[in-house]
């Protein structure tokens, strides 16, 4: 028998499969693990209404779930309240900048949210000397920005 | 009309909005006008498809009868789909396609901002999701439009042109059908009337901005709610469903 707690880092191995070193913990697609007696119920939560990689995470969360010998579980996917930027864990933050995403803006900040575009600094040379090239880039989670400083191009998380 | 019939209409409705238009700007992918706009608009098609998901998913559980999101989206015909004209026009040329978007996002997230206090729980949770995709939608049509209408000569004159063709398609957007005014007596989804006033305001600043003249209101095309379509529809459901049609069940 295993608690919540336990189940939640057991699903630390559940990677998003776009962006293969952050967990759903991390990301907050992971939202809640329930168990009462043997049975246990976790609840994920899509990033955007057509994430393709949901379905995936899912089946990866259910065969993590029985190779550790849980058999009585089910997976919920739920959308309100809905998915936010705001959820990525600090450890998630850095691990998108290590691997090269700059971390979204906090939708506290005003000019994300106004649709203006927030200083966003180069994850490869740390310059803010960066302009915006599209909204939408390699996947719909994220802008496509380019660093007028390095003049590398690299992908913003955006603000959601 | 009892409130469950105009709940899955109405659903059938939201959902086959975002699917028509969703496969419409997915006819750009490998074609776009340069590499970015082709991954933009596959992007923003994921978003509508996402959304055409949910809704047709809570369409059928409304229904009862066992129809699955995927039952709908292949297994109608043009006459079944309850989407409003405008989205199913064909993509015309990128000012045609960036116009026609604009004037659906604008109202889209209007309709989207007010369904995230809709008292059905389910027309909620799908809008609080959505509502902010469609604002990430509404500010890429509107700053191409800007460009288009504030560039060349040429350009200005391809998003005018397309500004008036599509004019008349606009009306449709704001006249409830019997689901619609049914739902909105009972405080379930918000009044056309006020999305419109919202709409109208976004129109003018943005075609302000864009230097391009707000289209007169003249005759205005409907039937759309009512499945009733433009020579458009067929076709694009023809492409769209023949895997299902030739093999039926088939999975991949």
């Amino acid at each position: 028998m295993r608690t919540a707690e336990e189940i939640q880092v057991l699903l630390e191995q559940v990677k998003d499969p776009e962006i293969p070193v952050i967990s759903i913990r991390e990301l907050g697609v992971l939202r809640e693990v329930k168990v009462e007696g043997d049975a246990v119920e976790v609840v994920i939560t899509p990033t955007y209404s057509g994430c393709p990689a949901m379905d995936a995470m899912q089946e990866d969360v259910e065969q993590v779930l029985r190779k550790a010998g849980i058999a009585n579980f089910t997976v919920k996917q739920v959308l309100s309240p809905a998915w936010s930027t705001d959820w990525i864990s600090e450890s998630g933050r850095q691990k998108l900048l290590d691997y090269g995403i700059a971390p979204p803006p906090h939708t506290s900040d005003i000019r994300a949210l106004k649709g203006g575009v927030p200083e966003t600094a180069c994850p490869q040379c740390g310059s803010t000397d960066t302009e915006l090239v599209s909204h939408f880039g390699s996947t719909a989670c994220k802008a496509l920005y380019k660093c007028n400083a390095c003049k590398e191009p690299f992908d913003l998380f955006k603000c959601l | 009309m009892k409130n469950e019939e105009a709940l899955f209409r109405y659903a059938v409705r939201m959902g086959d909005n975002s699917l028509v238009l969703g496969h419409r700007l997915s006819e750009w992918c490998g074609h776009g006008p340069q590499l970015e706009e082709d991954i933009a608009q596959t992007n923003i098609a994921l978003d509508l498809i996402g959304q055409a998901r949910n809704y047709l998913t809570y369409a059928g559980e409304v229904e009862g009868k066992g129809r699955s999101e995927d039952d709908l989206a292949y297994l109608r015909t043009d006459r079944e789909y309850l989407n409003v004209h405008l989205v199913e026009l064909h993509k015309g040329d990128y000012a045609y396609t960036i116009a026609r978007s604009f004037l659906f996002d604008a109202f889209h997230l209007a309709l989207q901002q007010a369904l995230t206090t809709s008292t059905d729980e389910r027309l909620k949770g799908i809008a609080e999701k959505a509502v902010k995709e469609v604002a990430y939608h509404l500010r890429h049509s509107s700053e191409w439009l800007i460009r288009f209408g504030d560039g060349t000569d040429e350009s200005h004159e391809r998003a005018q042109n397309a500004l008036d063709d599509l004019w008349r398609y606009t009306g449709e957007l704001f006249v409830p059908d019997e689901a619609e005014e049914v739902l909105a007596k009972a405080g379930v989804v918000p009044h056309l009337k006020d999305i419109q006033a919202e709409w109208s305001a976004t129109v003018d600043r943005v075609l302000k901005e864009a230097t391009l003249k707000r289209p007169a209101d003249g005759w205005m095309a409907s039937g759309g709610k009512k499945g009733v379509h433009t020579e458009h529809l067929g076709p694009m459901l023809a492409e769209m469903q023949t895997l299902q049609r030739t093999y039926p069940g088939v999975e991949w």
